[in-house]
């Protein structure tokens, strides 16, 4: 690797630990200085290696360099150092003694430990996934800002208020306490499931960019997995979720970037080595009684890694339905029960059933009628896809729609 | 929205002793029934199914007898709270419970007391 | 730890009116009952209180009007608590101040999905 390429490689999986490590040693009330500090290291890095060439072992350059800068401010900031001091779980050495741990140990635990403090049910789910993007993912702004399709200024915006209220609410950089953590975990694991999804149905075109968020939220569900006292079922199976539906990132967009729909995608495109990982987890998230919502959604994904129409498959997916739709309502599940149903007992009472969900600013809802009313009623078919097709609001979806009008 | 709770009933019936297959098919009816109020966004709880066994019934003055109620042939073997704009609404979904369907029983449905109802 | 659903039954035919000082004074009974459950964490939900009218579906689409009337008593509202057993819920539910106004609590297990 050249120097050019090495860098951004590092960017992303050191600046982030950078981060954390100094974050968790300021406290979240110099989020912003612990960035600096990380950044400008990687400045340097940028200006020597390309001049220098990289050194033997970067990272712990990198490293090296962090803590100097770091030690730097607090000798030189003498009123930085006063507030930070006490903070500081080796408070009886000087500033100047200060060690920084950039262990691997202490860098899993600060970005664990960051992850719960970024996951915050104090500032909004979108402002968690950002902040989660930048300072455990090393995103950079602009990245973020196509991943939301919006723009830097917004980002930056959100991310500053995000900051600032965690500092207001005294957020602690610290693992949750035994009674906190199931609470805490849930809002954690809620983020998570919205990064990857974020990544998963996002209008971005940038492909690559959107598959990046999917490994990172798989890449921190899995940090979770690692510890001990978060390794629980329901985290296992939200990994085993992502697994099952990051199996099929190639087959289910065409070299056009338009959305390939499940029962035209090629099965061969599906990640084997994804679906067993998936399976893994799904074992290993059954050990114990409660059955959360990504238990159900992890079997249901798991069911549509067989592609073939078995009577079991689709009894199987409507039983997992009937049950997170009991946990949970969406407008999607309840959509995809009706489809479910269809597959079951035939399209005549699955007709009957979604006439009372009456979900009438869904396009989804007015494509599942016309897929129903499709070779009973094709009058009534169009009618419905022709008002999916007005409400419709992406390029990808009114292609899709237009598609199943013309082959009516 | 109002709140409804459905009560189910039912009768105990010595002779009905289901096959596995069968057993399996009321449980299959009884979720998509769930399922399908859930679907709607309609099913405010999935309440309780109750057990037979051991049931008491505490009176005044400290007086314990066996239960479930025996006044009745009928006893409650179970609930589930539902959400929807008027009594009709919940009636219809009670019409569609497989224990009504198949005969095997009552459904009581008594709208539950909100904190509106006692301003 | 089970879980036990507790059901209120009163004859509603047989209750008084009462004044709103009453009324009040047994709500206010209700919720220091309910709460010395929930303060030793042994109260699932506290549940509702049912109107007094009511429907009954019977198979065959028979619908008449309820509560359910071939019993004197009614239900007249439900809570789920959690004990060790059934002597520890029966003990409970001694507590329920709905003896004072004549009516009983059904004690029943409630049984896994």
């Amino acid at each position: 690797m050249t120097s050019e390429e090495l860098i951004p490689h590092l960017f992303r999986t050191e600046f982030t630990k950078i981060t954390a490590v100094l974050c968790k040693l300021f406290g979240i009330e110099h989020i912003q200085v612990a960035e600096d500090i990380a950044g400008e290291t990687f400045l340097l890095a940028l200006e020597t290696w390309s001049y220098k060439g990289a050194p033997e072992n970067p990272v712990a350059w990198l490293y090296a360099v962090a803590k100097n800068k770091a030690k730097n401010i607090l000798k030189r900031n003498q009123t930085f150092s006063k507030k930070i001091q006490p903070q500081l779980k080796n408070s009886v050495v000087t500033s100047s003694e200060i060690e920084i741990d950039l262990s691997e140990k202490n860098i899993t635990d600060s970005q664990l430990q960051m992850l719960f403090a970024v996951c915050h049910p104090s500032i909004s789910a979108e402002a968690q996934i950002s902040l989660a993007l930048r300072i455990l993912c090393g995103f950079g702004i602009e990245e973020i800002a196509n991943a939301f399709l919006s723009n830097k200024e917004t980002i930056n915006k959100r991310l500053y208020r995000a900051k600032e209220k965690l500092h207001h609410e005294k957020v602690q950089i610290e693992f949750p306490s035994e009674k906190e953590i199931d609470k805490r975990l849930d809002n954690v694991l809620t983020t998570l499931y919205l990064l990857f999804n974020e990544g998963y149905y996002s209008e971005s075109s940038d492909n690559i960019l959107r598959e990046d968020l999917c490994l990172e939220a798989m890449r921190l569900t899995y940090l979770l997995i690692e510890n001990e006292q978060t390794n629980l079922p329901r985290v296992n199976a939200l990994l085993s979720l992502m697994c099952f539906h990051a199996s099929r990132f190639a087959a289910r967009k065409n070299e056009n970037g338009e959305v390939v729909l499940y029962q035209d995608q090629d099965e061969k495109l599906w990640n084997a080595e994804l679906i067993s990982k998936g399976i893994f987890f799904i074992n290993k998230a059954s050990q114990g009684k409660i059955i959360s919502k990504y238990h159900l959604e992890a079997s249901i994904a798991y069911w549509h890694t067989i592609k073939a129409d078995t009577k079991e498959k689709w009894e199987s997916i409507l039983l997992l339905y009937n049950q997170l739709l009991q946990i949970e309502y969406s407008p999607v599940a309840a959509l995809n029960r009706t489809f479910a149903l269809s597959k079951v007992y035939g399209k005549q009472e699955a007709i009957k059933e979604a006439e009372k969900l009456q979900l009438t600013n869904n396009h989804y809802y007015y494509t599942l009628l016309g897929e129903l009313y499709k070779d009973i009623n094709n009058t009534k078919a169009k009618q419905y896809f022709e008002a999916a097709y007005s409400l419709a609001k992406t390029q990808t979806d009114k292609r899709t729609i237009k598609k199943k009008i013309a082959g009516l | 929205m109002k709140e409804f709770v459905l009560i189910f009933r039912t009768s105990p019936n010595p002779d009905f002793n289901p096959s596995p297959e069968q057993a399996q098919e009321m449980m299959t009816s009884w979720m998509n029934w769930m399922g399908s109020i859930a679907a709607q966004d309609k099913l405010a709880s999935q309440g309780s199914r109750l057990g037979i066994s051991d049931a008491k019934v505490v009176q005044p003055n400290n007086v314990v007898t066996n239960g479930p109620f025996t006044e009745i042939k009928e006893f409650i073997n179970g609930f589930i709270i539902v959400k929807t704009d008027s009594v009709e609404d919940a009636i219809a979904i009670a019409k569609e419970c497989p224990m009504v369907k198949g005969g095997g029983g009552n459904v009581e449905v008594r709208r539950a007391v909100s904190p509106e109802d006692n301003s | 730890m089970k879980q036990f659903l507790f059901l209120y039954r009163t004859d509603y035919s047989n209750m008084q009116q009462a004044t709103q000082e009453q009324a009040e004074a047994m709500m206010k009974k209700w919720m220091d009952w309910l709460g010395s459950i929930a303060a030793e964490n042994k109260l699932v939900t506290q549940g509702d209180r049912l109107q007094d009218t009511g429907k009954v579906v019977k198979s065959n689409n028979i619908v008449t009007n309820g509560p359910y009337t071939d019993i004197k008593e009614s239900i007249g509202g439900y809570s789920i608590v959690k004990a060790d057993s059934y002597d520890e819920a029966v003990d409970i539910a001694k507590g329920c101040p709905i003896f004072n106004t004549g009516g009983s609590v059904e004690v029943r297990e409630i049984a896994a999905m």
